[in-house]
């Protein structure tokens, strides 16, 4: 147990100076290996957190321990070993930040190599961004001008501080801490994240984008999102990550809530691209994220769009529970797993309120010997009378030692609703990639294509910058995986 | 030296000798077709000189414009300027016909050391050949051959022929599921291309295409050989009197 010694010391340390005012030891980049509650006061600590905030923790910490990991997922990996992993950690203390100047150029230079000049994509794409790097949220761009219109978009960490009411109302509103076991565990310790409040009747000017990086090794990445969108307002949030390649495999359990009033919209784009472990599976991130959206007004809609190629194992089901009347989820996703990539992802549909409507477009790809599935739940209660969904679960296989499942969950309550469910299985075929061939395309340039066409239908739901983006990272992704 | 040389060409399909030492050339200017019964090779010759996988020579060679190609995958017979219009054109679902056509034309551009088409560009030129050939802007925006009817699917076949510009084209059955309307919009579209510097070599079953694309010679395919060759002539008496006639007189 020398993690926990190791904790120990080190809390008695900080917790030290924190009786005793404030000191530089604060300095320390990392939290000690392992979790306890001691380090989840230290996390507390760190962020300079409110009691009320430290107690939630606590209470989410107490409820982790006595729950278990799920296994009915079709994914298979070795137990974590959560005491392995570092709960926090920092590029570097320092002060706050006020420009994109007083970014360390060192980390400005590791997102240019990620392809996202933080600069360029600001004047160019006018896209307001914040990055979270390892724990911490770096800087967050255009604040200002979306102060002017009275939005909120900020890391999590300065909400608490700066908009502790709306915090405290909403946090755990969407996901309570006893969710499910990686939600509990988030909610113990969480480090950053982003939070953005739309006031009523504004239509965000702009897409709001996040961007997330792990880079420490052995470290989890456990960010918070928090989007409240008031009645009458639109709002269209990205987030794209990444990850540098290590043999260990990294945690990323995440937890995304927002929040729909009447009339609202939320749309939430992600192009998630964590380091996928290398061809016989070792390293790569685990992804375990629980998202999900309350359309709790009237007519108010939230509309999830994904596109994930990396991971290694991805566990994930953004999902809407539909309570307003004539409120409305969508659900667009295109999962890609090649070489030993495992995913196994899709959405829950909730539907409460009357007359409340779903779509569900998911395009599973599979390559190599990964496995996709598609695991969805349509639930019509009782009083969603006039309600109705639609789902289409396409697969696609690259190859004949992957494989694709789909598992559609679909329970009705009342008669009066209309539920469907579509599903085709399909592979690239002979005759189509010959006749790709014989116009002059190559192979990678041929599958890129076919699989492309395949995807459409949830790429045209992606912003155009990210749509360009996502293509190319399938096309990385599916690199080597024909001919 | 022909443009298209087709020497001693022996091919197996299962273990069954389906070409048996199969010769022709043509040169450049000229048209040739290719007639012969079904279950003779004729789509077996399509596929082996566009080179497709499982379709490899057993001995013999094929020559495009002086360079052999047995070595050659099939992509890169298309980019050196040999295209095969198929018989069953081939669904994309979700490939937008004019990204796949700016795909197509890039790569043979690439390979010719020209300078790739940015997307106006070629929006343009792709337009103009399409308003030649009665394709309506349309087609170029839906998915390839998703949904086209079999003239449309033909059209949009020798479209692509107009735009790659090959040096030799083989046209596989174009002829099959068109009405006379559709076969002659076809055929008007092939013999606009017909130049000094370029080839087509017509693979038919029936006489009737050759009365729009009239061939320089015809050769008779039966059994994995040429058993005949000679002018438009020898397609009227296979019209008159069958494939029948010809073998067994062979």
């Amino acid at each position: 147990m020398v993690a926990t010694k190791e904790t120990i010391d080190k809390i008695k340390e900080v917790s030290g100076t924190y009786k005793y005012g404030f000191v530089t030891d604060l300095e320390a980049e990392k939290a000690p290996l392992g979790l306890s509650e001691d380090i989840v006061k230290f996390i507390s600590h760190k962020k300079k957190e409110p009691k009320w905030l430290l107690e939630w923790r606590l209470k989410a910490y107490k409820k982790w321990l006595s729950m278990e990991a799920p296994n009915w997922a079709m994914v298979d990996f070795p137990k974590i070993n959560f005491q392995d992993i570092y709960y926090y950690s920092a590029p570097k203390a320092k002060p706050k930040l006020n420009s994109l100047d007083e970014v360390d150029p060192e980390l400005l230079r590791t997102y240019e190599k990620l392809g996202i000049p933080i600069k360029e994509q600001e004047v160019l794409a006018g896209v307001a961004v914040d990055y979270v790097f390892d724990s911490v949220s770096v800087v967050t761009t255009f604040r200002e001008q979306l102060a002017k219109e009275g939005i909120i978009f900020c890391p999590i960490s300065e909400a608490v501080q700066t908009h502790p009411d709306l915090v405290k109302k909403y946090i755990g509103s969407v996901i309570p801490i006893s969710d499910n076991y990686y939600a509990a565990l988030n909610s113990a310790v969480f480090t950053d994240g982003s939070f953005v409040y739309i006031p009523k009747g504004v239509k965000c000017p702009m897409e709001l984008s996040t961007y997330f990086r792990i880079n420490e090794q052995n470290s989890g990445q456990f960010e918070r999102t928090l989007i409240i969108a008031e009645d009458n307002t639109y709002v269209s949030y990205l987030e794209g990550c990444t990850a540098p390649q290590r043999d260990e495999n990294q945690l990323h359990a995440a937890v995304v809530e927002l929040v729909a009033m009447d009339n609202a919209e939320i749309k939430y784009s992600t192009v998630q691209n964590w380091y996928p472990g290398d061809k016989d599976g070792k390293g790569g991130i685990y992804n375990f994220v629980t998202k999900r959206g309350n359309c709790i007004g009237k007519k108010s809609k939230i509309s999830w769009t994904q596109v994930e190629t990396g991971s290694a194992i991805t566990w994930k089901y953004p999902s809407c529970v539909l309570k307003g009347d004539e409120s409305v989820g969508e659900f667009y996703s295109v999962a890609v797993a090649n070489n030993a990539q495992q995913a196994d992802t899709g959405t829950k549909m909730i539907h409460i309120g009357k007359n409340t409507k779903s779509t569900i477009i998911s395009k599973g790809i599979s390559a190599g010997k990964a496995q996709n599935t598609y695991r969805g739940q349509v639930q019509i209660q009782k009083k969603a009378k006039g309600s109705r969904n639609f789902t289409q679960c396409d697969s696609l296989l690259i190859g004949d030692k992957c494989g694709a499942h789909t598992v559609p969950y679909i329970n009705q309550f009342t008669p009066y609703a209309r539920v469907e469910h579509e599903a085709t299985t399909s592979k690239i075929s002979e005759d189509q990639l010959f006749y790709c061939l014989q116009r002059g395309l190559d192979t990678e340039q041929a599958t890129s294509l076919i699989v492309n066409g395949f995807c459409k239908e949830v790429m045209k739901e992606l912003p155009m910058e990210f749509a360009v983006e996502a293509q190319k990272l399938i096309g990385i992704s599916l690199e080597g995986s024909v001919g | 030296m022909s443009l298209l040389e087709i020497k001693n060409a022996k091919l197996n399909l299962d273990d069954k000798n389906i070409l048996k030492d199969l010769s022709f050339s043509v040169n450049r200017g000229e048209v040739h077709a290719i007639m012969g019964p079904n279950g003779s090779g004729k789509s077996t010759l399509s596929y082996m000189l566009a080179g497709r996988d499982g379709y490899e020579l057993e001995s013999g060679d094929i020559y495009l414009d002086g360079q052999s190609l047995s070595e050659m995958e099939a992509d890169e017979r298309a980019r050196s300027g040999l295209f095969l219009a198929f018989q069953y054109p081939v669904e994309l679902p979700g490939v937008g016909g004019m990204s796949f056509l700016r795909e197509a034309v890039n790569s043979r551009r690439k390979f010719l050391g020209e300078d790739e088409l940015d997307h106006l560009a070629f929006v343009k030129e792709a337009r103009k050949v399409a308003s030649k050939m009665s394709v309506k802007d349309d087609m170029l925006k839906r998915a390839v051959n998703v949904g086209f009817s079999g003239g449309e699917k033909k059209r949009f076949e020798i479209l692509q022929m107009a735009m790659l510009k090959p040096k030799v084209s083989i046209l596989d059955e174009t002829d099959s599921g068109l009405d006379v309307d559709a076969l002659k919009i076809v055929s008007d579209g092939v013999n606009a291309q017909r130049n000094d510097d370029n080839a087509i070599v017509v693979i038919t079953h029936y006489q009737r295409l050759l009365d729009y694309i009239v061939p320089d010679f015809v050769h008779i395919l039966s059994d994995g050989r040429i058993i005949k060759s000679g002018g438009p002539e020898l397609a009227l008496e296979v019209e008159k009197n069958g494939y029948a006639g010809l073998i067994n007189a062979a």
